[in-house]
């Protein structure tokens, strides 16, 4: 069944809606709440253009920060662990957001939701 | 026989606090590992012990440290410690003399004068009475400051004093009630058989004037005892736990005890050594900086002590290490902290409950093994072979201008080097341990250390403080690590490079990890004053102010960092100097952002001080850095 559906091209393309249901919000809710400076943020990149892993992989801070606050949190946590915390994003950051501890806070967070998952 | 129910407050509470004691030490000397216990028993037959003894005398009764600090807290401090203590020495012993028999129970000497309303008449005795009214009076003068402090706290020259939990505030009454009830009740006696000295006898003649002298004597001496009473009981539970304690703390530390990185014995008797003198929170910058008043080391030995929820005091703190050196207990602060953090990295399990005496260390930490690796991504690399490695540092690629100068230095010597970061390297694990993440620092710490090894280097220079740190103590490492300003140093001094001099006034901040944490203060010096001319500031080697920057605070908030820079800045250039010097990218950077003066790092002098043309140029990659090491 599924076959014949790609053989027609349904599938080329997925659902572009947004699914509130399937977004968590929780994490930024705490982080927001835990470490206010995280609303000044203007996403302008500042933080993965210096970033020390970023010469080695992709990984963003920009990106995971916005799919935070958007509540696509599946890839987040396995991204965040790569962070070294060198803290260079804090030094560079122009609105003074305390990038590190959201780094902390939010592993500490995933590591807390994962417990209470099951 | 001399009875009087009055006295059974001051015997329970006496014998409560002396077995309580002892079964404490016991159970401390029993939980402690295996080598700490040889050490201690090493240290009772050893040297250890007479230090330690006089130790406790300078400190525990003069407050000699305290004394070098603050004059006048140091003074409030000794008369209540030595005042007392020289109370219970002189009672014993007059009541040995005096007394009907020797060898009296405690009470007789404490309460001599109800059992003796006529000692003290004239010849000796009124000779001896004479120096128990002075050590009295001695002990009543602290007493003043200390209950003036409690509301004025400028009185002793403090800008904040401790806050107190409640069974502080209780037991704090009743040590401040137990002098002055004496002195009342002595008094009275004195004053219904006319007998005392310059002050009991004195008051006692002038109560006595308009008093029933004889029966209001009676309810004080009640007092007296039951204030006694009450404050041995409160002990435990108090923050006056540290008198007893610290003695233990003593005698351990002189037998070779150090914290470790882990909870143990040693960490529980440091926490019950603090008295809460509330030095550390009148030398922390948080606190008249940035205006951060709850998260000093006193308080998160009170919370530790309380089992209070103090992640949050924990990773709020710069870890600049300005409270170890002040503490005038010799706690291990920043170590304590340090291991704060880690607790809540580690998994836990279930421990003997009567092992442990706070709540925390019931619930033993045990390592959780490695899931897997979070830096999967780092790849092995090649290396090339040289002679000097020059680690720059997350922090010094964002101040280009010490890197730079780190290059140009190095080409001038003519040194075999290679700058292992240039392209952008490794953090060097640091910020992850300064975070409690010890495990993700061991991967990290591992990776440069292959790095490192591969490139057969004997020298190891690094531009950041905070790199040099972790370099000396959590890599294992056969090549020799300096920091830039020992390498530079040992360049001039050995001729591989040639300096003019700089006609510019210069003054030198000290990094806190480098300073305090790496003990580095004079070869700094030595290059500045060697190419400029260096000026003192009020904040030499160990008194070193924090520029805010740290990476240690995770907590901490922009602006509140920028306040201490800004105060830290003001007191450095008070004088006016052409540069503020400093050894640290993190410094220069915070610096930068709070003054007007011009900031610059002791490689970017040394690099416009630089003589090009007279460099001795080596041909031969075998330096002589190399050849002292052989030497050596």
């Amino acid at each position: 069944m599924a076959s014949n559906k790609n053989k027609f091209g349904f599938d080329i393309s997925l659902g572009r809606q947004i699914n509130y249901d399937a977004n968590n919000r929780n994490i930024a809710e705490y982080l927001f709440d835990k470490e206010p400076s995280m609303r000044r943020c203007i996403e302008c990149g500042g933080c993965s253009a210096t970033c020390t892993t970023a010469g080695f992989t992709t990984f963003s801070l920009r990106e995971l920060m916005i799919l935070i606050k958007r509540g696509e949190t599946d890839e987040v946590y396995m991204n965040l662990k790569k962070c070294m915390l060198c803290g260079k994003c804090t030094l560079v950051c122009p609105r003074g957001v305390n990038t590190r501890n959201i780094i902390v806070l939010a592993k500490k967070a995933f590591q807390k939701s994962d417990e209470y998952a099951i | 026989m001399q009875f009087d129910p009055f006295i059974i407050p001051f015997n329970i509470g006496l014998y409560f606090i002396l077995i309580y004691i002892v079964v404490r030490c016991v159970i401390w000397f029993l939980d402690l590992s295996r080598p700490d216990k040889l050490r201690l028993q090493r240290g009772f037959f050893g040297i250890a012990f007479t230090q330690s003894l006089k130790e406790i005398f300078m400190e525990s009764l003069i407050h000699r440290k305290i004394l070098k600090t603050n004059l006048r807290l140091g003074y409030m401090h000794m008369s209540l410690a030595f005042g007392w203590f020289l109370l219970i020495l002189f009672g014993t012993i007059e009541a040995d003399i005096f007394g009907a028999k020797h060898l009296n129970a405690p009470y007789k000497a404490i309460f001599f004068k109800f059992f003796n309303p006529e000692h003290g008449r004239s010849g000796f005795e009124a000779v001896y009475g004479f120096i128990m009214d002075l050590i009295l009076a001695f002990i009543l003068s602290g007493l003043l400051l200390a209950v003036t402090k409690r509301v004025y706290s400028k009185i002793v020259g403090m800008k904040k004093t401790t806050k107190l939990k409640l069974t502080d505030k209780i037991a704090l009454t009743s040590l401040w009630l137990i002098f002055p009830s004496r002195l009342l009740a002595e008094s009275f006696t004195s004053g219904a058989y006319g007998t005392g000295s310059f002050l009991t006898g004195t008051l006692g003649t002038w109560l006595a004037t308009f008093l029933p002298a004889r029966e209001m004597a009676y309810p004080f001496w009640w007092l007296y005892s039951t204030a006694l009473g009450t404050f041995f009981i409160l002990l435990p539970i108090s923050r006056y736990m540290h008198i007893p304690t610290e003695l233990f703390l003593i005698f351990m530390r002189n037998s070779g005890i150090r914290t470790g990185d882990k909870a143990g014995t040693y960490t529980e008797v440091q926490t019950y050594s603090c008295s809460s003198c509330g030095i550390c929170i009148d030398t922390c910058q948080l606190n008249y900086s940035a205006g951060i008043t709850n998260i000093q080391s006193a308080y998160l030995m009170k919370g530790i002590r309380n089992s209070y929820d103090i992640s949050e005091i924990a990773d709020n703190c710069l870890m600049c290490g300005r409270c170890d050196q002040k503490c005038p207990v010799g706690i291990e602060l920043s170590p304590i902290r340090m291991i704060q953090r880690r607790g809540s990295e580690a998994g836990t399990d279930i421990r003997n409950i009567f092992k442990g005496y706070l709540r925390s260390r019931q619930n033993a930490i045990t390592e959780t093994i490695p899931v897997s690796s979070n830096y999967k991504f780092l790849r092995e690399q090649d290396s090339e072979k040289t002679d000097v490695l020059y680690f720059a540092g997350c922090m010094t690629h964002l101040t280009p201008g010490i890197k730079n100068s780190m290059v140009k230095i190095l080409d001038a010597s003519g040194m075999k080097f290679r700058f292992m970061d240039e392209e952008g390297g490794v953090c060097c694990g640091r910020p992850l341990m300064l975070a409690g993440h010890d495990r993700e620092a061991r991967e990290l710490i591992n990776y440069n250390s292959q790095m490192i090894w591969k490139s057969g280097a004997h020298t190891l220079v690094t531009s950041c403080p905070i790199c040099y740190k972790v370099f000396k103590e959590s890599y294992y490492l056969d090549v020799e690590v300096l920091h830039h300003t020992q390498f530079i140093r040992r360049l001039i001094a050995d001729g591989y490079v040639k300096m003019n001099f700089l006609r510019k006034r210069v003054v030198y901040h000290s990094p806190c990890e480098l300073g305090r944490g790496s003990g580095i203060y004079d070869e700094p010096r030595e290059v500045l004053n060697h190419v400029s001319r260096l000026e003192k500031t009020s904040f030499e080697d160990a008194e070193s102010l924090c520029c805010g920057g740290s990476l240690a605070n995770m907590k901490i908030s922009s602006r509140d960092r920028l306040k201490i820079s800004a105060d830290a800045a003001k007191e450095l250039t008070r004088r006016n100097p052409d540069i503020l010097a400093t050894a640290c990218p993190l410094c220069k950077k915070s610096f930068a952002a709070a003054t007007q003066t011009r900031v610059a790092d002791i490689s970017e002098i040394v690099a416009e001080a630089l003589n090009v043309g007279h460099s001795k140029k080596v041909n031969d990659s075998r330096s002589i850095i190399l050849k002292e090491i052989a030497n050596i």
